[in-house]
């Protein structure tokens, strides 16, 4: 059934990219080998409108328009020009770079997508050269429908989910208009406006629990222009800045921290003193106070109170 | 969906590729298009009864057989491959710009070239500017480079490589045998002559990298095992450690590899965790110090304790 089906539709295709005019559904109904198993005027046109459906899901160009018969008689033909791949000529190091990123999914969600498409650009002729073997770099989808995000972005359609921040137990109903989709540091973002907040918000892929589910009207949502969603992401990850931290570090210790360092003194005995950029002291004491004896936080004040403080309670039992 | 929702797609891409690889084997078509010769036959066989109307000799599909190779003709109107859709444009296009993210695995200009010529050919599709990565913080562009190209060619690595759980730098030969990247950190695994084992380096804790003139020299049973192991392979003895977390320390269910997660009923969380080290463990409970705290096995939970006391002896607080 399945394959008569798909028979039917393939004529069906080869038929509408032949043709220059358009082809009323009862020419196509008497024409193309299938349609004749319609036992009725409905069931042909329940036929008919699912086979148009299929086509259109495809991405296949069907155009409706008057026959040269009639202006009374709609017809169907699909447009050869947006058909076919645009001639695609890639030099032998794009083509590595592009047979590489296909592979690149570790979730079928995009990767069985990325396989079709390779497929199709070897079916326009690109040769995908080999890469070394062992070379794996891979991306995942942020453990939700990642496909599903970029399509609400990509027809400005309002979606909703539920996501649970950093520091919530329960999971709330989010409603966002979507702007983009950004991988920051190995994550994958979406940047948007919150509605219930009235405000630009930055919401991690992994966080949505269940299916985000884009609603209302393609076109609803209007994005700003001005807007950098790299800078979105970036400005609710850190608090930024140009502050500097001083640290007292055991010599040949804390290599971690020495590898950011922009200034090395030495302080005697075995100790050095390291200047750091500290965006955020926070982030810092905690990277600090992973070093136990052998770094001592100098300032700022802020993270050196922080520092205090934690080992403070730790030492306490708290919390 | 219909079944006819999977198959068309894939026959429409199968005309194309096979007028543009003409007398392919059919095992290797299939392979190709992931099915199995069978389908594949019973596949060739469909598209041999479509055409165009009037479905005579001339107007139907082509298909000529030499042996097992297989050739396809008089498919004109479908000789091209249909556009990417949306979704396919996002797979590559989205991937390559995480690629261009992650510099040295491949050159920067030649990603940048290609997300040019497939934006292009995607048009409205993409939607491509809505997609976007921005360079990941972590390993060296230069020792990333240094790493793939000794993997390219079959040579020795000589390594200056951090090793955080000890807080300390160690010099080692490694022949590499795979370089990947996972969520945006990228990793060399290889054989290790200072173990003499397989390793997993981390490349942002590489602190130096140099190409040896020595060609790699691994047994081949090693080389399988660096394909088929995962990424961290817990060890039956490791230890287990349970970590009492507040809530704004929920993030370390999501960052390691955790055996058990519970809720604590305040909006905290109970982790079980696998630790090959003490002394890696020492160093993350220290960090959490405030909003965390070993609660298992209670002697690690002094250690740390006592840890912190001495830290914070320093501070003359």
């Amino acid at each position: 059934m399945a394959a008569e089906r798909t028979e039917r539709l393939i004529n069906l295709v080869i038929c509408l990219l032949h043709t220059r005019s358009f082809i009323t559904a009862e020419r196509l109904r008497e024409t193309i080998p299938g349609y004749d198993g319609a036992t009725s005027d409905e069931a042909f046109k329940r036929m008919f409108e699912r086979d148009k459906e299929d086509l259109r899901d495809l991405g296949i160009p069907l155009e409706t328009g008057t026959t040269s018969y009639s202006d009374d008689d709609i017809g169907y033909r699909i447009a050869r020009q947006d058909y076919a791949l645009p001639a695609l000529a890639l030099e032998p190091d794009e083509a590595a770079a592009v047979g590489l990123a296909a592979r690149m999914w570790s979730s079928a969600a995009l990767g069985a997508p990325a396989t079709r498409a390779l497929r199709k650009l070897e079916a326009a002729g690109v040769e995908v050269t080999a890469l070394p073997e062992g070379l794996q770099p891979r991306v995942g989808t942020g453990g939700t429908d990642l496909p599903a995000v970029a399509a609400a972005v990509r027809e400005g359609r309002r979606v909703t989910f539920g996501y649970r921040g950093a520091t919530d137990s329960e999971s709330a109903e989010r409603h966002v208009e979507p702007w983009g989709v950004v991988w920051w540091h190995g994550r994958w973002y979406l940047a948007g406006h919150d509605l219930d907040r009235d405000a630009p918000r930055v919401f991690r892929l992994s966080r949505i629990v269940g299916e985000p589910v884009a609603v209302g009207e393609a076109g609803a949502v209007t994005v700003p222009p001005e807007v950098d969603l790299t800078a979105l992401v970036s400005a609710s990850d850190a608090s930024g800045g140009e502050a500097m931290a001083r640290i007292r570090v055991r010599h040949d210790r804390a290599i971690g921290l020495r590898r950011q360092t922009v200034d090395v003194s030495d302080d005697g005995d075995g100790w050095d003193i390291v200047t750091v950029p500290c965006p955020d002291p926070h982030r810092l004491a905690e990277q600090v106070l992973a070093y136990g004896t052998d770094a001592v936080l100098l300032s700022p004040p802020e993270a050196r109170e922080a520092v205090v403080q934690r080992l403070q309670s730790l030492v306490a039992g708290r919390p | 969906m219909s079944g006819a929702t999977d198959h068309l797609p894939r026959l429409l891409a199968l005309v194309p590729w096979l007028l543009a690889h003409p007398g392919t084997p059919v095992a290797d078509v299939a392979r190709e298009f992931e099915v199995t010769e069978d389908q594949l036959r019973a596949d060739l066989n469909l598209l041999w009864m479509c055409g165009l109307p009037g479905y005579g000799p001339g107007d139907l599909i082509d298909i000529e057989w030499h042996g097992d190779r297989v050739t396809l003709s008089n498919a004109d109107e479908i000789g091209r491959p249909l556009r990417l859709t949306p979704e396919e444009a996002l797979a590559l296009i989205a991937a390559l710009r995480v690629l261009s993210g992650q510099p040295g695995i491949v050159d920067g200009g030649a990603i940048e070239r290609a997300l040019a010529k497939l934006e292009a050919a995607a048009g409205n599709a993409a939607a491509a500017e809505r997609v976007v990565a921005a360079p990941t913080p972590g390993a060296d562009p230069q020792i990333v480079t240094t790493a793939t190209d000794a993997l390219a060619r079959g040579r020795r690595l000589h390594l200056r490589y951090w090793v955080p759980a000890r807080d300390e730098s160690t010099e080692r030969d490694v022949d590499p045998l795979r370089v990947f990247s996972n969520d945006g950190v990228v990793y060399l695994k290889g054989w290790c002559y200072r173990v003499d084992d397989i390793r997993t380096f981390r490349l942002d804790r590489v602190l130096e990298a140099s190409v040896l003139d020595t060609p790699v020299d691994v047994p081949e049973s090693a080389r399988q095992l660096a394909h088929d192991s995962e990424l961290f392979t817990p060890a039956p003895d490791d230890r287990l450690v349970t970590f009492s977390l507040d809530p704004a320390a929920r993030w370390i269910a999501d960052y390691y590899l955790v055996e058990d997660v519970a809720e604590r009923g305040d909006g905290g969380l109970t982790v079980t965790l696998r630790a090959h080290d003490d002394a890696w463990v020492r160093r993350l409970a220290l960090g959490l110090a405030g909003v965390g705290r070993v609660t298992d096995p209670p002697e690690l939970a002094a250690e740390v304790s006592a840890a912190a006391a001495a830290a914070l002896a320093a501070y003359d607080a």
